[in-house]
C-alpha cells in the first residue's frame, strides 16, 4: 500500500498520541477521593447500628482530648527516635516511649516523600495524586476534606508555627500563625528558633485547642550534611527538650482541668543515607509517630515494639480524638491503641464510624465494591455490632457481652485493615504495565518514522507501507499471540490495580494487534534498509554530500535539546535553550546570507561542484547515509545559485539587515516576560505594563499592536475578511476595555467593569466567520481545479482567523508577542526563505524552533502555574468545560500553532508538489523525538526528588503538545490531499 | 610548507598557552585574594593583556608574512591606530551580540563588556596581527578554501574553536551548580508553593556568576584551538596545498 509521507506521518502521530495517553494514565493514577467536599458537607454521622432496639447514639461522639499539640519534625526518620540515636540524644522521648503513657508507631509514608504531599496525607488521610495539583491549577490551598478544616468548622481555635507550606495549604484556618520559609537550607537554627520562641507564651495561654508546630531544622541538616552528621544529634537533643517542655506544660495543665490532652510527635518523611528524600528507600519511607497522653494507661513493665502503621492513619485518629467527622477521602484506619482505654461501646462506635467512612469511599471509587472482601467483612461486623448493641441495651449477662464485644472489635479491625489496604492500592504506585505498553507504542512509531526518512523525503514523497506480505502476516500473528499471552499472564498475576488490565479484552487485543503490526512494520523497514545498504556498498561511487552549517546546527540543536531534558534545571529553564537556539539559528542564517552576498566570486566554483553533486546523488544514494542527513538533502538539487544577486539595492540591504532585525525582536520579546524559575523574579516589561499605574501606556501599546496586526495580516486577505478582521480587532480592544484592562481615550477611570461577554462573543463571531470563509475558499479550490490563488488566500484566511482568536485571548501586554510573531514571519518569508531557497525540511524545522520559542515568549513555562486559565472564560458566561478547555489550550499553545499554520500557508503558496508532505513528515518527526526521549527519561527518573515538581508538569505539557501536533499534522495532510487532487 | 614551519607554529602556540597559564598564577604574587573565580574581572583584564602582548611579540619576532611594501613611520602609525579601532569595534560588536543573546542590557555592563574584550582578544587580535586591518584578507581567510598558509589555517581553527567554546560555555548558565545547591533543592521539593517563595526572595543572595562560564568556555576553546591546529596541520600536511598569492 502506498501512502503519501504526510498521511503516513499523521497516522504515526495519532498512534503516538494513543501511546502517550496510555503512558500518562499509567504514570498518573487517579487518586481515591470522595465526592463530598468540605463545603457541602452536611450529612449526619452514621448512627450506631442496632438490631431491633433503637440506640440513642446518633450524634458524633464527644472529643477524647481537650487540647492537641502536633509536633511535626521534618525528616524525622524512625531510627532517630527508636534507634540508637534516639536513646543517645532523645532521653525524654525514649523514656516516654519505653515507660510513659504513650503509643509509638513506625508510620510508613507513601511516594513522593516530599513535604507538601505528606502534609496533605497527614491531614486528609488520603493519598494525594499529581492530578490534584493539576486540578486546582493555581491555588495551592487544600480544597479536600481534612482535619484542619473540620476542626475550624467545629469552632476549634488552631495555632500554627512553622513551615510556610501549611499557611498556604490552609489559608485563614489559623487564629494565629507564624510561617517560616524554608528557602535557606543552610540555616538550621533560625528556622527552628522562630518556632520555639512562641512556645512559652502559647503554652501558658489557654485560648487554643490545637497547636501545630512544624520544625524544619532536622531536614535542612539532612540536606546539607547527611543523616550521620553530628549536627543531627544536637538537633535531636533540642527537639527532645522542646518535647519535654510541651509535655510537662500539658501535664501541669491537666492537673487543673482533669481532662486529658494529646501530644503527637511525628515526621513527614524520612531521610535517605545521603540526606535527601523523595524516593522510596526504606529510610525515606519510615517515620516516627508517637502519641502521648495521660489517657493512655500502661502497666509497668509493659514493653512494646513500635508497630508499623500507615501515615494516613493519623488523620482518622486525630478526627476521632477531636470529636470530628473523619475526612471523606481518608484511606487510613483508626490507630486502635489510642481508644483502647475507653468503654467497649465507645470503642465499637469509633470503629464503626471509621468503617462506614471507608466503605463509602470504596463505594465511590470501586465499581464492583460488593465483591471486595473488606466490604463483606464490614457488613458482617456491622450486623454483629447491632446484635451487641441490642444485648447491651437489654443489659444482658456481662460475660457474654464482653466476649461478643471482643469478637466484634476483632471483626471491625480486620475489616478496617482490608478496606484501607484495598483503597490505598488504587493509588500511590506507578502503573508500570500501562506505562510500558505506552512507551513501546511510542518508540515503535519513532523507529518507524526514523527508518522511513529516506523514502518519505524522496522527491515523490510517498512510501511503501508493507501491510499484506505473507512473512509479515506470519510474524504478525506470532507476535500477536505472544503479546496476548503476556497480557493475560501479567493481568492475572498483578497485585496492584492496572489501568490497561481494566480495559475490555477487545480494546486490549486491539492495542496488542497495533503493537505487533508496528513491530512488523519496523522489522520489514529494517530488512529493506539492510538490503539496500548491501546493494549500495557494492557500488560505492556515490559522492559525499556536504552539510551546510545550518544543517549541522539544526541537527545539533535538536539533539542538544533532547539531551537537556534529562536535567531538572534545564527543564525549568527550557526557554533559555530555545532562545539560545533561535539566536544561533539567526546568526547562522546571517552567516549564510553574508557569504552568499560578499563571497560570490570565491564560492562560484564550489557552488558549481555542489550543484553537480546534487545531480549525481539521486534517491537511492541517499539511503545508506546516516539517518538525519537524509532529510535535509533531497532538495539540494533545486538549490542552485541563490537569487540574491538578482535583488535590487534596497532589497539587498533589507536581506542583509533582516537577521539583525529578528535578533532585536527576539531580545525585546525576551524582556517582555521573564519566565522559568531562576530568573522569574526579575522585573520585566510585562509586569511594568500590567501594574495599574501604567494603564495608559498599556492601552497605547495594545491599540498600536492591534493596528500593526491588522496591517501585517490584511495584505493577503480577501476584502470581506479584511473588513471582518478590522472589526474583530476593534472588538478585541473593546473587550479589553470592558473588562478593565485598557482604557478608551475618552474614558478617564474604569468605573463599570463587566465580564465583557458581549464584546468577546462579537469577536468570536468574526473569528468563526473568517475561518468559515477560509474553509469555503479551500473547498472551492478543490472543486475548481488548478485555481491556485484561491487556495493560498483560503489558507491565509484560516491563519488570520487564528491570529484574531489569539489576539482576543492574549492578555493585552502579550499582544506585542503576536505582533512580533507576524513581523518575524513576514521578514523571514520575504528576505530569507525566498531568496535563499531553503528546502521544505529546513523551513519546517525553523518554524518549529520559532514556534517553541514563542511558546515561552508568551510567558509560558514548564510549570503548571503559568497556564493562563482566564483565557478559558473569554466570552463565556459560566464555566463550560469543552469550550473553556479548547480556548485555554489554544491560548497556551498559540505560538506553536500559529507558526505551524503559517508554515502551511507559506509552503502551499511558495512551492508545490511534495513540499507539504515533506513538511508534515518533518514536523511529526521533530515533535515526536523529544516526546519519546522524554517518556524514557521520566520512566527512569520516576523516583527522582523533583519528579512531581519539575518532571511531571513537563510531561503533561509534552502530552498536550503531541496532541496538538497530531491536529496540525492532520491539517497538513488535508491540505496535502487537496494539493494532489488539484 | 616545511616541517620547520609547523614546528614554529607549535612553539608560538605553546607560548600563547603559557601566557594564559601565567596570567592565572603571576597576579597572585602581587594581588591579595586573587583567584579566577572570585576576582574574575581582574583576571579577565590581565589575561587579555597577556595574550595581546604575547601575540604582538610573536608578530614582531616571527613575522609570518613579512611583506610590507612601505615601512614609513606614518604608515605604521596609521596601521596601528586602525588596528586599535578595529579591536574596539569588534569589542562593541561582540557586546551587542551578547546582549542579543540575552545578557542584561543595563545591569552588569562591565562584566559583559570585559567578556566581549576577552573574546576579541582571542579572535580579533590574532587576526589583526596576522592579516592587518584588511577586510578583504579577512573575508578570504574565513571563506572556504581561501587559506594560503599554515598560519592562516591555524588562525581559522583557533578563532572558530574560541567561538564554539564560548557557545558551549553558555550551557551551564541555567544549571544550579554555581549557586549553593541547597537552594535549588529547597525550592523544588516544596512543589508548587515554591514558586511564590522564590519570587518573593529572589536570587539576590546568589553570588554573581554571569560571564564566568562563558569566559572559561572561550578560554578553553582558544587553548583547544591552539593545541589542535598544529596537530591537525601536521596530520593533514600531505593534503594541504596552499596556492601562493
Amino acid at each position: 500500500m502506498r501512502l503519501g509521507s504526510g498521511t503516513f506521518a499523521a497516522c504515526c502521530v495519532v498512534i503516538e498520541v494513543l501511546g502517550v495517553a496510555l503512558f500518562l494514565r499509567g504514570f498518573f493514577p487517579t487518586p481515591v477521593r470522595s465526592s463530598s467536599r468540605t463545603e457541602h458537607q452536611a450529612e449526619p454521622p452514621a448512627p450506631e447500628p442496632s438490631a431491633g432496639a433503637s440506640s440513642n447514639w446518633t450524634k458524633l461522639p464527644p472529643p477524647l482530648f481537650r487540647k492537641v499539640v502536633i509536633m511535626l519534625i521534618d525528616g524525622l526518620r524512625d531510627d532517630f527516635v527508636f534507634g540508637s540515636k534516639g536513646v543517645k540524644f532523645m532521653p525524654y522521648t525514649t523514656y516516654l516511649v519505653e515507660k510513659g503513657a504513650s503509643h509509638s508507631f513506625v508510620a510508613e509514608a507513601k511516594l513522593p516523600t516530599v513535604t507538601m504531599p505528606r502534609i496533605k496525607a497527614l491531614m486528609t488521610g488520603s493519598l494525594p495524586g499529581f492530578i490534584d495539583v493539576v486540578r486546582n491549577l493555581n491555588s495551592p490551598a487544600l480544597l479536600e476534606d481534612n482535619v484542619i478544616t473540620q476542626a475550624k468548622a467545629a469552632g476549634k481555635r488552631i495555632i500554627f508555627y512553622g513551615d510556610e507550606t501549611w499557611v498556604k495549604l490552609f489559608p485563614r484556618h489559623f487564629v494565629e500563625y507564624d510561617g517560616t520559609t524554608s528557602f535557606f537550607v543552610s540555616d538550621y537554627t533560625e528556622v527552628d528558633d522562630n518556632v520555639t520562641r512562641h512556645l512559652d507564651k502559647v503554652l501558658k495561654r489557654g485560648d487554643w485547642d490545637v497547636l501545630i508546630l512544624h520544625y524544619l531544622g532536622l531536614d535542612h541538616i539532612g540536606h546539607v550534611s547527611g543523616p550521620s552528621s553530628p549536627l543531627i544529634g544536637h538537633k535531636l537533643r533540642e527537639m527532645d527538650s522542646i518535647l519535654m517542655k510541651i509535655h510537662t506544660s500539658l501535664l501541669s495543665e491537666e492537673r487543673e482541668t482533669l481532662v486529658p490532652n494529646l501530644l503527637v510527635l511525628c515526621g513527614d518523611h524520612g531521610m535517605s543515607e545521603t540526606g535527601g528524600h523523595g524516593a522510596s528507600s526504606v529510610e525515606e519511607l519510615n517515620t516516627a509517630l508517637i502519641l502521648i497522653s495521660s489517657a493512655f494507661e500502661r502497666k509497668p513493665g509493659d514493653i512494646r515494639r513500635p508497630k508499623h502503621v500507615q501515615q494516613t492513619d493519623l488523620a482518622a485518629t486525630l478526627a476521632i480524638g477531636l470529636g470530628l467527622p473523619i475526612p471523606g477521602s481518608s484511606v487510613g484506619s483508626l490507630l486502635f491503641p489510642t481508644v483502647e482505654g475507653r468503654p467497649v461501646r465507645e470503642q465499637l462506635r469509633f470503629l464503626h464510624l471509621n468503617a462506614v467512612q471507608l466503605s463509602k469511599l470504596l463505594q465511590e471509587n470501586v465499581p464492583s465494591y460488593t465483591k471486595e472482601p473488606g466490604f463483606e467483612q464490614f457488613k458482617m461486623s456491622e450486623r454483629l455490632h447491632g446484635n451487641w448493641i441490642r444485648l447491651y441495651l437489654e443489659e444482658n449477662n456481662s460475660e457474654v457481652l464482653f466476649n461478643l464485644g471482643a469478637k466484634v472489635r476483632r471483626q471491625y479491625l480486620d475489616a478496617l485493615r482490608t478496606l484501607s489496604l484495598s483503597l490505598s492500592r488504587q493509588v500511590a504506585q506507578y502503573d508500570i504495565y500501562s506505562m510500558l505498553v505506552g512507551t513501546v507504542m511510542v518508540l515503535e512509531v519513532l523507529a518507524l518514522l526514523l527508518l522511513s526518512i529516506p523514502q518519505a523525503l524522496s522527491s515523490e514523497a510517498e512510501l511503501e507501507v508493507p501491510l499484506w506480505s505473507p512473512v509479515f502476516s506470519l510474524l504478525f500473528y506470532l507476535m500477536f499471540l505472544v503479546l496476548s499471552a503476556l497480557h493475560v499472564i501479567v493481568c492475572t498475576s498483578a497485585e496492584s490495580s492496572c489501568y490497561f488490565c481494566g480495559l475490555s479484552w477487545l480494546t486490549a487485543g486491539g492495542v496488542m494487534a497495533l503493537i505487533s503490526a508496528l513491530l512488523c512494520a519496523v522489522g520489514s523497514a529494517l530488512a529493506k534498509m539492510f538490503a539496500d545498504g548491501k546493494f549500495l556498498s557494492k557500488n560505492p561511487a556515490h559522492p559525499k554530500a556536504r552539510w551546510s552549517e545550518l544543517d549541522v546546527l539544526i541537527l545539533l540543536g535538536t539533539m542538544g535539546h533532547v539531551l537537556s531534558l534529562g536535567a531538572s534545571s534545564f527543564i525549568e529553564e527550557e526557554h533559555q535553550t530555545w532562545y539560545f537556539l533561535i539566536n544561533t539559528l539567526c546568526l547562522a542564517l546571517c552567516h549564510e546570507i553574508y557569504r552568499n552576498c560578499f563571497l560570490r566570486d570565491d564560492c562560484e566554483p564550489q557552488q558549481c561542484s555542489h550543484v553537480e553533486e546534487g545531480f549525481v546523488s539521486p534517491a537511492p544514494a541517499l539511503q545508506d547515509r546516516s539517518i538525519r542527513c537524509n532529510m535535509l538533502e533531497p532538495h539540494r538539487v533545486s538549490k542552485g545559485p541563490t537569487s540574491l544577486d538578482t535583488l535590487r539595492g534596497y532589497e539587498k540591504w533589507m536581506v542583509l539587515a533582516s537577521p539583525w532585525v529578528i535578533l532585536t525582536c527576539c531580545r525585546l520579546l525576551r524582556s517582555l516576560n521573564q519566565t522559568g524559575v531562576q530568573w522569574a523574579h526579575r522585573p520585566d516589561l510585562g509586569h511594568w505594563l500590567t501594574s495599574s499605574d501604567h494603564k495608559a501606556e498599556l492601552s497605547v501599546l495594545a491599540a498600536l499592536s492591534l493596528i500593526v496586526i491588522f496591517a501585517l495580516v490584511q495584505r493577503r486577505c480577501s476584502l470581506t475578511s479584511k473588513v471582518a478582521m478590522a472589526l474583530g480587532l476593534l472588538g478585541v480592544y473593546c473587550y479589553r476595555a470592558a473588562i478593565g484592562n485598557v482604557l478608551f481615550p475618552w474614558q478617564r477611570d474604569s468605573k463599570d467593569i463587566s465580564k465583557g461577554v458581549i464584546e468577546a462573543r462579537f469577536v468570536h463571531v468574526f473569528v468563526l466567520g473568517i475561518l468559515f470563509t477560509g474553509t469555503k475558499d479551500l473547498l472551492k479550490s478543490q472543486v475548481i481545479a488548478a485555481d491556485f490563488t484561491i487556495k493560498t488566500v483560503g489558507l491565509w484566511e484560516i491563519y488570520s482567523g487564528l491570529v484574531l482568536l489569539a489576539a482576543l485571548l492574549f492578555r493585552p501586554h502579550n499582544l506585542p508577542v503576536l505582533v512580533f510573531s507576524l513581523f518575524i514571519q513576514t521578514i523571514m518569508t520575504k528576505f530569507i526563505w525566498k531568496p535563499l531557497r531553503h528546502d521544505a525540511a529546513e523551513i519546517t524545522i525553523m518554524h518549529y524552533w520559532f514556534g517553541q520559542a514563542f511558546f515561552y515568549f508568551q510567558g509560558n513555562s514548564n510549570s503548571i502555574a503559568t497556564v493562563d486559565v482566564s483565557a478559558g472564560f473569554v466570552g463565556l458566561d459560566t464555566y463550560m468545560e469543552v469550550p473553556a478547555m479548547f480556548l485555554t489550550a489554544f491560548a497556551t499553545f498559540a505560538g506553536p500553532v500559529l507558526w505551524a499554520s503559517h508554515l502551511v500557508s507559506f509552503l502551499s503558496s511558495e512551492t508545490s508538489g511534495s513540499a507539504l508532505g515533506h513538511a508534515c513528515f518533518c514536523y511529526a518527526l521533530i515533535c515526536s523525538f523529544p516526546v519519546s526521549a522524554y517518556i524514557i527519561l521520566v520512566t527512569s527518573l520516576r523516583y527522582h526528588l523533583f519528579i512531581w515538581s519539575v518532571f511531571s508538569p513537563k510531561l503533561l505539557y509534552e502530552g498536550m503538545h503531541i496532541l496538538i501536533t497530531a491536529a496540525i499534522c492532520a491539517f497538513f495532510t488535508a491540505m496535502d490531499q487537496t494539493n494532489t487532487k488539484s | 610548507m616545511k616541517d620547520t614551519d609547523i614546528k614554529r607554529l607549535l612553539y608560538t602556540h605553546l607560548l600563547c598557552i603559557f601566557s594564559i597559564i601565567l596570567s592565572i598564577f603571576i597576579p597572585s604574587f602581587f594581588l591579595e585574594n586573587f583567584s579566577i573565580l572570585e576576582t574574575h574581572l581582574t583576571w579577565l583584564c590581565i589575561c587579555s593583556v597577556f595574550v595581546t602582548a604575547v601575540n604582538l611579540l610573536l608578530y614582531l619576532v616571527v613575522k609570518p608574512n613579512a611583506s610590507s611594501k612601505r615601512s614609513s613611520l606614518s604608515y605604521k602609525v596609521t596601521r596601528f591606530l586602525k588596528c586599535c579601532i578595529y579591536f574596539l569595534m569588534s569589542c562593541f560588536f561582540f557586546h551587542v551580540i551578547f546582549v542579543l543573546y540575552g545578557a542584561p542590557l543595563i545591569e552588569l555592563v562591565l562584566e559583559t563588556f570585559l567578556f566581549a574584550v576577552i573574546l576579541s582578544t582571542f579572535t580579533t587580535v590574532p587576526c589583526l596581527c596576522l592579516l592587518g586591518p584588511n577586510i578583504k584578507a579577512w573575508l578570504r581567510v574565513f571563506s572556504r578554501n581561501g587559506v594560503t598558509s599554515i598560519w592562516e589555517n591555524s588562525l581559522q581553527i583557533t578563532t572558530i574553536s574560541s567561538f564554539i567554546g564560548t557557545w558551549l560555555g553558555a550551557f551551564p548558565i541555567p544549571l544550579d551548580w554555581e549557586r549553593p545547591w541547597q537552594m535549588a533543592i529547597e525550592r523544588k521539593y516544596k512543589m508548587c508553593t515554591s514558586l511564590y517563595v522564590c519570587t518573593r526572595h529572589g536570587a539576590s543572595h546568589c553570588p554573581q556568576v554571569w560571564p564566568i562560564s562563558c569566559t572559561l568556555g572561550a578560554t578553553f576553546g582558544y587553548v583547544a584551538g591552539l593545541v589542535i591546529s598544529p596537530l591537525w596541520i601536521y596530520w593533514n600536511r600531505k593534503q594541504l596545498t596552499y596556492k601562493n598569492h
